[in-house]
């Protein structure tokens, strides 16, 4: 049995910045900020990581890529899935904002703000701009898209429907 | 952890389980008949999220008791006399409109309620209620425009879910239903009162209501019983349905 070599978490999160979210293939794992914290265990690393959504069906792959990819660089890798604090998407840097909207989804506003309005049928937040032509003319066509994290948008100005990615 | 508040504290989370398993059951059961493909989307997320916090709070429950059950043994082999749902959430789907007030009235007490509970003294509680208030707050808003556009739509359309708010009224009551056991809970910190709600939930249901042109009821005739077990029929029929394959084949993995 080869013994494998020690491995820093610089190490390891370089190994995670390529593990790609499978519902949004443009961000990391990373980058999404589900990835709570990497610890030593043994010969290996436990990576703590929280799910966007209580029921994201996308949690089994998400852990089996991990691990995958850890085992292809020769690490022992295992995942710990923890649910406080809360996932928000205001764990998104800025960088991965900006490649958000050049894929054609509308990157999310702060959170906090989104949360002040409690009954928000009475406050609708502000609008979302548009990805494609930077419109602010633009409307909620549902609150729920593809995934439960993205909502469906459309643009008055260029008549592109879009998703957003919701503040959550 | 003493053995009252152990017992305590699985019915408790049962109750808040259980309310989340049936609702997100019935909520999928409009997957694939949603009336256009957003809200057919629209419906099958809410379930998810329903059926997700589900997921986490029968999972603590199960711990809680430490008999060995996890999840899916109490989301699957347990009858309908020992759910804890509230009756509200095991109504037929019926029309859209009963569908989208249902949830209203459910999302709106659970929003009000999971704003508290996420200080619960309980971290595990804590942080699920945490999470889930996330989502309801979705669910709210969603439910809450569309009974708007239902309300104050056409005049069959405003007919129908005023029907619809009157027919799910009587099982409104139960959620608000506050006993000495959730008291004993309340006492240590772990849960929150059930009934603190009430004004808050009174008053938005107005200014929704109010929007969408819409009477709330108030009949003061509510129907309850789901908390002790006493379900009506349509629980054993949600039941067989979603245990079948289960029961059939326990201990399958796919």
């Amino acid at each position: 049995m080869v013994t494998p070599a020690p491995v820093s978490r610089d190490d390891v999160y370089a190994i995670l910045g390529d593990v790609r979210d499978p519902e949004v293939p443009v961000l990391s794992v990373v980058e999404l900020g589900i990835v709570r914290g990497v610890e030593p265990e043994g010969d290996g690393v436990v990576v703590d990581i929280t799910p966007t959504y209580s029921g994201c069906p996308a949690m089994h792959e998400i852990e089996r890529s991990i691990v995958g990819a850890l085992a292809a660089r020769g690490v022992n890798g295992r995942v710990r899935v923890v649910y406080s604090p809360a996932w928000t998407t205001d764990w998104i840097g800025e960088e991965a904002r900006e490649k958000l909207r050049r894929y054609g989804i509308a990157p999310p506003q702060p959170a906090r703000a989104h949360e002040e309005v409690l009954i928000p049928i009475l406050r609708r937040p502000p609008a979302v701009t548009c990805p494609f032509c930077g419109s602010r003319d633009t409307e909620t066509r549902s609150e729920f898209g593809s995934t439960a994290c993205k909502s469906l948008q459309f643009c008055n100005a260029c008549h592109q429907p879009f998703e957003h990615f919701k503040a959550f | 952890m003493d053995d009252r508040t152990r017992d305590d504290l699985f019915e408790y989370l049962l109750r808040l389980g259980d309310d989340r398993l049936i609702l997100g059951h019935r909520m999928s059961e409009w997957c694939g008949h949603g009336p256009i493909l957003e809200e057919d989307i629209a419906l099958s997320n809410i379930a998810l999220d329903l059926i997700g916090q589900a997921n986490l709070l029968l999972q603590l429950a199960g711990e809680v008791e430490g008999k060995g059950r996890d999840q899916d043994a109490l989301a699957y082999f347990r009858d309908s006399g020992a759910y804890r749902n509230a009756l509200l959430v095991e109504t037929p789907n019926g029309d859209f409109g009963d569908t989208i007030v249902r949830q209203f009235l459910f999302s709106l007490h659970a929003l009000l309620h999971l704003e508290q509970l996420q200080r619960s003294s309980h971290e595990v509680l804590a942080g699920i209620a945490a999470k889930a208030l996330k989502e309801t707050r979705y669910h709210v808003r969603h439910c809450g425009e569309w009974i708007v556009r239902l309300g104050d739509g056409t005049a069959e359309s405003h007919q129908r879910v005023q029907a619809s708010l009157d027919r799910a009224w009587r099982y409104t009551g139960e959620l608000f239903d506050h006993d000495e056991l959730e008291a004993r809970l309340v006492a240590q910190g772990i849960a929150t009162d059930s009934s603190a709600p009430r004004a808050a939930w009174d008053k938005q249901l107005h200014d929704v209501a109010s929007l969408a042109t819409l009477t709330v009821p108030n009949e003061p005739y509510m129907q309850r019983g789901g908390r002790r077990g006493r379900h009506t029929e349509h629980l054993g029929h949600l039941l067989a349905e979603m245990q079948i394959v289960a029961r059939s084949h326990p201990e399958a993995k796919w």
